[in-house]
């Protein structure tokens, strides 16, 4: 008979091994980082440029620009570069995230040499049309209409203006800037932006030589003259901690509460990072354990560190039954205010440096995984030995310090309260 | 348009899969994969939404909740499996319900562990079903009640099927199904569904075939095989009536919902309806985003999908008119898209383009060690794991004949039925 109440033994993870991008530098100065790996001969190729400044009459426009990419250029309509990538099985993607805007085609191989030239059609000869411009506008504004009434959605918006203020990390947009989007001011942040002195290629996958070539002999000789305006982030938090959006019929109310935090580049943000995990940061933490597997008062609590290039912030999100608002937020200082009297116990400690470690390891899974590791130090000025550290931070970390952190950083009083529902 | 381009000739990569299966009948099978240091240990049970008593729906999903609430021997069980560095969640569908754990391949064991406990019994606690029915409650909340157009399938199913069992959504007809969910009801349910008999498991990753064996035979071989349950549900009869249904609320923008019931995922015709979905709203190059959004904008969002259900399915159409759309209009516009279906054969090229996505998805797919593992599962659930390697065939097969013809088989006006959902 095996005994079902003796765990099995088990491992210590003790190496991760990372596959580093590898540096290559095209003719104009692009630098293009190569993350090769995997069987599928597939690939995906980022073009990925700094933000630059933001101002608050045009809020919308860096987006806009960026969902413009696929919609026309001098020679392909957009339903005909819809089609052409459609054709080949293939897959571009424009995103939109505080620090970048990047156009990113998902490939196979074989198709790479079809695909790619589409995209620097985008990047270099995109005409911004109007009938095109007036969709995306008007399927935009329409989404948007329909995001202002989920809660959460109200919530995340009201703590990050909260937080930075009207900043391009703080703007919440409004149904009115889509109605003050001119062309114009695009094609301006698209010369500004879209050019290979901001630009970043990384490219993950099972890299071909003939992959490489085609980067090069398609965006080698991409030239322009503009130089890289320089990114800074501004931002005055609000006066007000508390933000309270009623709404009279709600069942549930979601909450937001945090902020302004350190960043990555910080040397404590890895050990912040532990403190938070244990807080909210996995499915066993304190306030799931407390907040959801003791009192049922949600279907999901957690914590979360977020980092930009410019700052940082610490948030708690959930939404609970409108009944329970109050009890919860009082369970959520109980819990913040535990960790900075209490000792953590070493055997909760124990289990989430096994757990990070684990999901440290089950993050590296493809190299797609690999390229995002790399971008998410690269663009904090960081190199591989953040994650030597981590490593490193995880395995030795105290209880004491980590109390010491709580104190220092977290202070109930001093947290944006975001209340969207009934309290 | 383009040059002629097919995958035909495709060397394309294969999911490997060893299979045995155990006295108890505990169905396994491996998958090695030695490009990554984790593993998946993923376990589907044969039982969904569809299996519930219509007295009390919602109770596989509930339960599936209650499966992390501790075990006969092992009192939490994510606790454990974190010490070593595991994840693991799991999820409910009106057909089936699938639990998955991923860890470092070095601690397979406590995954074999964890799982051969529950599925040796459960704890039972009382205060786990009461902590559960309260999450699911407001899981119920957030999900389905709380949010604009939330509640459109507790209002369209029952619409759609009035004898099988599709006809309520996971999560259940209403809260208070899973408020009156009594611990009798629990024990009930495990007994029937929860034993080797009824379940498939895959263990994939940095893992070897005769390890699993040895450790199958260990954990999972003691427990009893149980009852089989055997399958006897109704079959929805072809509608002849076309349905519609009005009903407003608070929400921003008008919306309308067309449904046809459509083969299920193994049966005649299946792939052909799969790629007609993707003619109609697959990428920016979709007949609907090209003709409704972008040259003549009637919607501003427009799609259509299905549901992949084993049993007789949902091909649905899912619309945001523009303001000042009359509704009346909006609708006559869709039929004017299945109506080209139905009318027209297809180019060559546009079926060429939406097989060829077709399989670049499943390729991408491929990335994911737990992807791949859910896909054995759910088509050995299906009938054959191999289907998982072979089922693109059918799709390879499908021409502008059998599009046309399931088009016409499809969408007509007495077997729609269509929900306009109203702004107050």
């Amino acid at each position: 008979m095996i005994d079902r109440q003796q765990a099995p033994d088990f491992k210590q993870i003790e190496d991760i091994t990372f596959i580093k991008a590898k540096k290559h530098l095209l003719n104009n100065g692009i630098p293009v980082f190569e993350i090769n790996a995997g069987e599928q001969e597939l690939v995906r190729i980022e073009f990925i440029f700094q933000n630059s400044a933001w101002s608050i009459d045009k809020p919308i426009m860096p987006s806009v620009t960026n969902g413009m990419l696929t919609e026309g250029t001098h020679s392909l309509s957009s339903a005909q570069i819809a089609a052409k990538i459609d054709y080949y099985g293939a897959f571009f993607q424009p995103d939109f995230s505080s620090d970048h805007s990047s156009l990113s085609l998902y490939s196979l191989n074989k198709y790479v040499g079809d695909t790619l030239p589409i995209i620097k059609e985008m990047l270099t000869g995109s005409i911004f049309p109007d009938k095109e411009l007036e969709t995306l506008l008007r399927n935009q504004k329409q989404r948007l209409k329909v995001g202002l009434e989920k809660n959460d959605v109200l919530a995340r918006r009201a703590f990050l203006s909260a937080l930075f203020g009207d900043s391009l990390y703080g703007y919440a947009n409004q149904i009115e800037d889509y109605d003050k989007v001119k062309r114009d001011n695009l094609m301006a942040y698209y010369q500004k932006v879209y050019h290979p002195a901001n630009c970043t290629i990384v490219v993950s996958g099972k890299i071909t030589q003939n992959i490489l070539k085609s980067i090069l002999d398609l965006f080698g000789n991409w030239h322009n003259e503009q130089n890289v305006a320089p990114f800074e982030v501004e931002f005055i938090s609000s006066n007000d901690k508390l933000h309270y959006i009623e709404k009279s019929d709600a069942l549930q109310s979601a909450i937001r509460i945090g902020m302004p935090n350190i960043n990555k580049t910080h040397p404590d943000f890895i050990q912040l990072q532990i403190l938070n995990t244990i807080f909210g940061g996995y499915f066993g933490s304190r306030l799931m354990n407390n907040i959801r597997e003791d009192k049922g008062y949600t279907y999901g609590i957690g914590s979360g560190m977020g980092s930009l290039q410019k700052a940082g912030y610490f948030f708690i999100a959930s939404e609970v039954g409108a009944d329970v608002c109050k009890a919860t937020l009082t369970e959520i200082e109980k819990e913040i205010n535990i960790l900075k009297t209490d000792l953590v116990p070493e055997e909760e400690l124990a289990l989430v440096k096994n757990y990070l470690m684990g999901s440290l390891l089950g993050s590296l899974e493809n190299a797609f995984s690999h390229a995002d590791k790399f971008k998410s130090l690269y663009f904090y000025g960081l190199d591989y030995d953040y994650y030597d550290r981590y490593i490193q931070t995880v395995k030795n970390i105290q209880p004491k310090e980590l109390k010491v952190l709580a104190n220092k950083y977290w202070d109930y009083n001093e947290f944006y309260k975001v209340i969207v529902g009934k309290m | 348009m383009l040059h002629k381009t097919k995958f035909a000739d495709k060397d394309e990569t294969m999911i490997q899969f060893e299979r045995f299966t155990l006295a108890n009948g505990l169905r396994v099978l491996v998958h090695e994969d030695n490009t990554t240091p984790m593993a998946v240990l993923n376990i589907l049970y044969d039982v969904g939404a569809r299996d519930e008593n219509p007295e009390q729906t919602g109770f596989a999903h509930l339960f599936e909740h209650l499966m992390f609430g501790g075990s006969v021997n092992i009192p939490s069980y994510d606790e454990p499996l974190q010490r070593v560095g595991g994840e693991n969640n799991a999820f409910t569908s009106n057909d089936m319900t699938n639990y998955y754990i991923t860890l470092p391949a070095a601690n397979l064991e406590t995954a074999f562990w964890l799982e051969s406990d529950r599925m040796l019994s459960l704890a039972f606690s009382e205060k786990s079903l009461e902590v559960q029915r309260n999450v699911v409650c407001e899981e119920f909340k957030q999900r389905y009640l709380n949010q604009p157009y939330g509640d459109v399938w507790l209002k369209l199913r029952p619409l759609v099927y009035k004898k099988h069992p599709y006809q309520w959504a996971t999560i259940g007809k209403e809260l208070s199904h899973i408020e009156d969910a009594k611990i009798e009801d629990v024990k009930a349910f495990f007994k029937k569904h929860y034993n080797p008999q009824n379940a498939i498991m895959v263990v994939g990753g940095a893992v070897k075939l005769d390890e699993v064996k040895k450790l199958a035979e260990k954990w999972f071989g003691p427990i009893e095989a149980g009852e089989k349950y055997v399958r006897n549900l109704p079959t929805e009869p072809e509608q002849k009536k076309a349905i519609v249904e009005t009903i407003k609320a608070d929400v921003p923008l008008n919306a309308i919902y067309k449904v046809f019931k459509m083969p299920g995922k193994m049966e005649e015709g299946y792939p052909a309806v799969d790629l007609i979905s993707d003619i109609l709203s697959q990428g920016k190059s979709s007949r609907l985003y090209q003709n409704l959004v972008q040259q003549n904008p009637v919607f501003s969002d427009i799609k259509a999908y299905n549901y992949g259900s084993i049993d007789t399915g949902m091909f649905v159409l899912e619309g945001k008119p523009l303001p000042g759309v009359a509704m009346a209009y909006a609708d006559e516009m869709i039929w004017k898209e299945l109506d080209a279906l139905k009318n027209e054969l297809i180019f060559e090229d546009e079926l060429t383009k939406v097989k060829n996505k077709y399989e670049s998805v499943k390729e991408f797919d491929e990335m994911s060690l737990l992807d791949k593992a859910m896909n054995l599962a759910f088509y050995e659930l299906f009938g054959d794991a191999h289907l998982a390697n072979t089922d693109i065939e059918n799709y390879r097969k499908v021409n502008s004949e059998e599009i046309q013809k399931m088009a016409n088989q499809l969408f007509t006006q007495e077997k729609a039925t269509t929900l306009f959902y109203l702004a107050n």
